[in-house]
């Protein structure tokens, strides 16, 4: 047996290896990299998406030298001054808002119904309904307007094309989206919660009232969300079936000739803005309380 | 938890301890599958009732169908002298705690414990609410949401959430089935002590022979939608009347025998060979061909040789000897080829037998039973993987 | 709302064995469907319905008095013979179509996969707030944010400079360049998907408007179906593969093909259709099905031209569709 020591052998194992050096930053740091290249990617994408949205909202700011809004001149808040006055944009946002917050009220009242029926019961032509509330979704655009476009000039009505015909198109293609958001609510509502109910002496009204219904309340709200900025952003189905109403989108296409004015990117903003505020507010409220708990 | 007794509770309970519940030739088809076949059974009131059997056996559709939840496809169902049969959960004075405790998630503590007590507009809930609160001892938690409660309180607050509105009869669907062990053990005395201070009827369905035995005062063993046998868990544990219930409740060893005769009490066997006595009363066969049936701890193994007058006894070979340290599990091969178990509390100072020892068997006769042998020796036994 | 049948009354099973929500007839999800499933009749299968018949009708919108003719027995089919050959063989706008939203969708299928997937996996408690983010930009009008693309894209400006310098658009442009020798209908990128020196007014442009607008329809199927897989599956991928690459193509992305079919298929269809990118961002010679059919609309006026062009449009795609969807195994889309 030899007389080595265990301490020997490891001092001369370690002598044999090549000396340890210490990666240097470089290559620790495109390691790092290496190992979150798919967040990287990620960054980038929202850097993607976000990009746009800067701009609208820096260029409000924006004083350009000629008819066109697409080069930094220099920094003036008269915009965000002048964007009240500017009627044919308060005009085209009042009718935009009208018809969202219309076509809103129904697509979900519909949609809400139908997400019910077939969400929760089971019943023949449960499959044909679901592909024709499918079908808007993946539909173009310039097919349904023109379709609607085509049904209303058939139907003699092309004099009268304007909010109205717009109204009818919004809801039309909201119902769908509406059905598939508060269906995906339903899908995970437990039974036996409305047993429980009842098992307390809650009748079918009552546990609907009480339980059902508050359980479901906030995908409704979502699918509303959804409607509305689907609605006030619509421009392809409006564009055929307006006639000569001009929504907001329809003002910014108008415009976009001519040159847009960075009165349209105030409305830009704030309507990000808003829709910032809406979003974030729960989650904050949430996690506010969730850390006071 | 707090010695407090639940004044208000028990005193208030107006009919005095719960209903009689009565099940009358009730079935439950499902399309062509009959969940429940022609049950019948009364309830007393007051009694702290467990309907075990294995998962599909019925026991869930038929205390389902007691709340209202499902409808009998044929039969009464009768609670004190009200037949509640056709009538809607939301009529019946049952309430029903559930396996998932199905607490309203949007709904704190509070609100979900008093949905019962508002449903009868009675505005002033709150003294009712914060008794039986205290009663499950979860005051401080009154208006957290059921998500930020653990399991074990989300239990609590299904019991009181039922027991608030006074039912006649509790139902309660293997409430205890989602919480660790050492919590298990605790609800089961807890609620056995709710019990006995409320006096309300009480119908706990499980699976677990051992959660049935220790807290209720009748079991009936369900099979296939009908009833195996009904008793108090001593009398169904220590005297079975079918082999389903016999290997349900704890194991048997079950020998193929044949009754050969009488003599002043006793019925007198032919087991392989051997011949055995047990008690007339004990056997439940009307044909002579018979499981001769023993509990595993009845059976006490000794040498070969050793006198074993006036017991029944057969000889056999020690195949597996498990040290459990309370007791020793022996597995003995028997000259016919069956092998049986015997549980022997480890009393000898010498140590346990070991394998290959010859052994004889031998048990008090008053242990038989008798079963009849057209039926399924592996009824209601634990399957392990590859046991064929 | 209903009483206690009658004491002693026969039980009576329900007729079907499912379990059927507290309070419900076998009527009530009728009278649920009824009134949707009517305004879906009426004003998205009856116009269709219209649009056939309006593409094999005659007349014009703004000469005579307005109106068409469509007759059972004279079924104008040359409508679909001149949409074919304006659209499809003198100028191939059709094909331009698909093959912008072809690639486009690629596109967006690269970037979008990638956040999907740290949403999903890598996200931990900013998972919330990364959705909305992804959701957020669709709050501002798409018009303005695809108009800010002519400042990004601007003649000269820093992104366009920057691709020129790494010699990106020379590539493309030669690359892409189809010969003038082709027969007509092959011309998709006469003069290369870009210049050399600019990217407005060209069709990388239209094609990165549209990958940039259809972004979030991409995502969040992309993102729902990744956040169902089993992180413990990707795990042990990565445990039996030698590369991360090969655990990614051999797991993860076909256990979350679901989601990328909806994605692509939300993605590729409103593109091909769409007219919006193609005029903010091209140049005349870049218009699509979708400008193609708004002009004949608006501008000329031959509405039974512009239903077939329509119709056309709609056969297409759902030919592509079926085809790929039966290929990629997935039905339930809804």
């Amino acid at each position: 047996m030899s007389t080595i020591t265990i301490d020997e052998r490891r001092a001369q194992a370690l002598a044999e290896l090549p000396p340890y050096r210490e990666p240097g930053i470089l290559a620790r740091g495109s390691r790092w990299v290496r190992a979150h290249i798919i967040q990287f990617c990620a960054a980038g994408a929202l850097l993607f998406m976000f990009i746009p949205v800067v701009i609208v909202v820096i260029f409000s700011f924006n004083l350009p030298d000629g008819k066109y809004n697409y080069v930094w001149a220099q920094f003036s808040t008269s915009a965000w001054v002048n964007v009240w006055s500017n009627t044919q944009i308060t005009d085209s946002l009042t009718i935009s808002i009208e018809i969202a917050l219309i076509s809103t009220l129904v697509a979900t009242v519909l949609g809400t119904l139908i997400a019910f029926a077939i969400g929760r019961h089971n019943f023949r032509g449960r499959g044909g309904t679901n592909l024709l509330i499918f079908m808007p979704m993946a539909t173009p655009e310039v097919v349904m307007g023109s379709s609607l476009l085509t049904l209303f000039v058939l139907a003699g009505q092309e004099g009268s094309l304007g909010g109205l015909t717009i109204t009818i198109a919004h809801i039309m293609f909201c119902i769908s989206f509406v059905v598939v958001t508060v269906k995906a609510r339903i899908a995970g509502l437990d039974s036996r919660l409305e047993q429980a109910a009842m098992d307390l002496y809650a009748d079918e009204k009552t546990t609907f009232a009480k339980v059902t219904f508050p359980l479901v309340l906030p995908g409704i709200v979502a699918a509303a969300m959804l409607a509305f900025s689907l609605s006030f952003d619509d421009f392809v189905i409006t564009n055929f079936t307006s006639g000569q109403t001009v929504t907001f989108p329809m003002y910014i296409w108008g415009a976009a000739g001519r040159g847009i004015p960075p009165e349209a990117n105030v409305v830009g903003a704030i309507m990000f803005g808003l829709a910032l505020i809406v979003v974030l507010v729960p989650e904050i409220v949430r996690g506010v309380r969730k850390s006071r708990a | 938890m707090s010695e407090q007794t639940p004044t208000t509770l028990a005193a208030s309970t107006s009919t005095g301890g719960g209903a009689d519940l009565h099940i009358v030739d009730v079935t439950k088809r499902f399309a062509s599958f009959k969940a429940v076949d022609d049950l019948t059974l009364t309830i007393p009131a007051g009694s702290f009732f467990a309907l075990l059997g294995p998962s599909g056996c019925g026991k869930t559709t038929t205390l389902r169908m007691v709340a209202g939840l499902e409808e009998p496809s044929a039969g009464r169902i009768v609670i004190g002298s009200e037949d509640v049969t056709h009538l809607k959960p939301y009529k019946r004075p049952v309430n029903t705690v559930f396996q998932s405790y199905a607490l309203f998630p949007h709904l704190d503590i509070f609100e979900n414990v008093a949905f019962g007590p508002r449903r009868s507009k009675n505005k002033d809930v709150r003294n009712e609410v914060e008794a039986i609160l205290e009663l499950v001892e979860l005051s401080t938690f009154a208006r957290r949401k059921p998500s930020q409660l653990s399991g074990g309180q989300q239990q609590r607050v299904a019991v009181a959430r039922a027991l608030i509105n006074k039912p006649e009869v509790l139902l309660l669907d293997e409430p205890l089935g989602a919480l660790d062990l050492k919590l298990r053990r605790q609800m089961q005395i807890e609620l056995k002590r709710i019990q006995t201070d409320v006096g309300i009827t009480f119908v706990h369905v499980t699976h677990d022979q051992e959660e049935a035995m220790t807290m209720a005062d009748t079991i009936a063993v369900m099979n296939a939608g009908r009833i195996e046998q009904m008793g108090a868990p001593m009398e169904l544990y220590e005297n079975p009347v079918t082999t389903f219930v016999a290997n349900f409740l704890g194991q048997s060893n079950l020998i193929k025998g044949e009754l050969t005769g009488k003599s002043g009490g006793d019925a007198l066997l032919e087991v392989q060979g051997q011949r055995m006595a047990m008690p007339t009363e004990r056997v439940h066969s009307e044909r002579d061909e018979v499981w001769v049936g023993v509990r595993p701890e009845k059976m006490q193994i000794s040498r070969a040789g050793t006198l074993t007058d006036g017991e029944n006894a057969v000889t056999g070979v020690v195949t597996d000897a498990s040290y459990i340290g309370v007791s020793t599990q022996y597995l003995v091969d028997l000259p016919w080829g069956q092998e049986v178990g015997v549980f022997a509390q480890n009393l000898s100072t010498e140590g346990p037998l070991s394998t290959g020892d010859n052994v004889v068997l031998h048990w008090n006769p008053a242990h038989t039973f008798a079963l009849d042998a057209t039926q399924d020796a592996d009824a209601g036994a634990e399957k392990v993987e590859g046991d064929e | 709302m209903s009483a206690a049948p009658a004491p002693g009354a026969a039980a009576k099973a329900p007729a079907d064995d499912v379990a059927r929500p507290v309070g419900a007839h076998k009527w009530t999800p009728y009278v649920l469907l009824t009134p949707g499933m009517l305004w879906l009749g009426v004003f998205f299968v009856v116009p269709t319905v219209m649009l056939v018949k309006m593409s094999l009708s005659s007349g014009t919108a703004f000469s005579g008095d307005g109106s068409f003719t469509f007759s059972r027995s004279a079924l104008q089919w040359s409508n679909y013979g001149d949409a074919w050959t304006k659209y499809v063989i003198d100028t191939p706008i059709f094909q331009k179509s698909l093959i912008y939203a072809l690639i486009a969708t690629t596109l967006t299928l690269v970037i979008a996969y990638p956040l999907a997937y740290t949403i999903a996996f890598k996200s931990g408690r900013w998972k919330n707030f990364l959705l909305v983010l992804v959701i957020a930009p669709f709050f501002t009008s798409f018009l303005l944010r695809t108009n800010a693309w002519q400042t990004i894209l601007v003649d000269s400006g820093p992104v366009v400079t920057f691709m020129e310098n790494i010699g990106l658009l020379d590539f493309l442009h030669t690359v892409t360049n189809i010969p003038d020798s082709w027969p007509s209908w092959a011309q998709i990128f006469p003069d290369g998907i870009t210049d050399p020196n600019r990217v407005l007014a060209t069709p990388l442009a239209v094609i990165v408007g549209l990958a940039y607008n259809f972004l979030p329809f991409m995502t969040l199927p992309l993102y729902a179906s990744l956040e169902r897989i089993d992180i413990r599956f990707i795990e042990a991928a990565t445990d039996l593969y030698s590369s991360a690459w090969t655990a990614f193509r051999k797991v993860t992305f076909p256990l979350s093909l679901p989601g990328v079919v909806a994605g692509t298929l939300l993605t590729f269809i409103p593109a091909a259709g769409d007219p919006v990118n193609a005029a903010l961002l091209g140049s005349a010679s870049d218009a699509m099905m979708g400008n193609a059919i708004d002009a004949q609309f608006k501008s000329t006026g031959n509405y039974p031209l512009a239903a077939a062009l329509s119709a056309l449009l709609m056969f297409v795609i759902v030919a592509m569709v079926s085809v790929y969807v039966r290929r990629a195994g997935t039905e339930e889309l809804v």
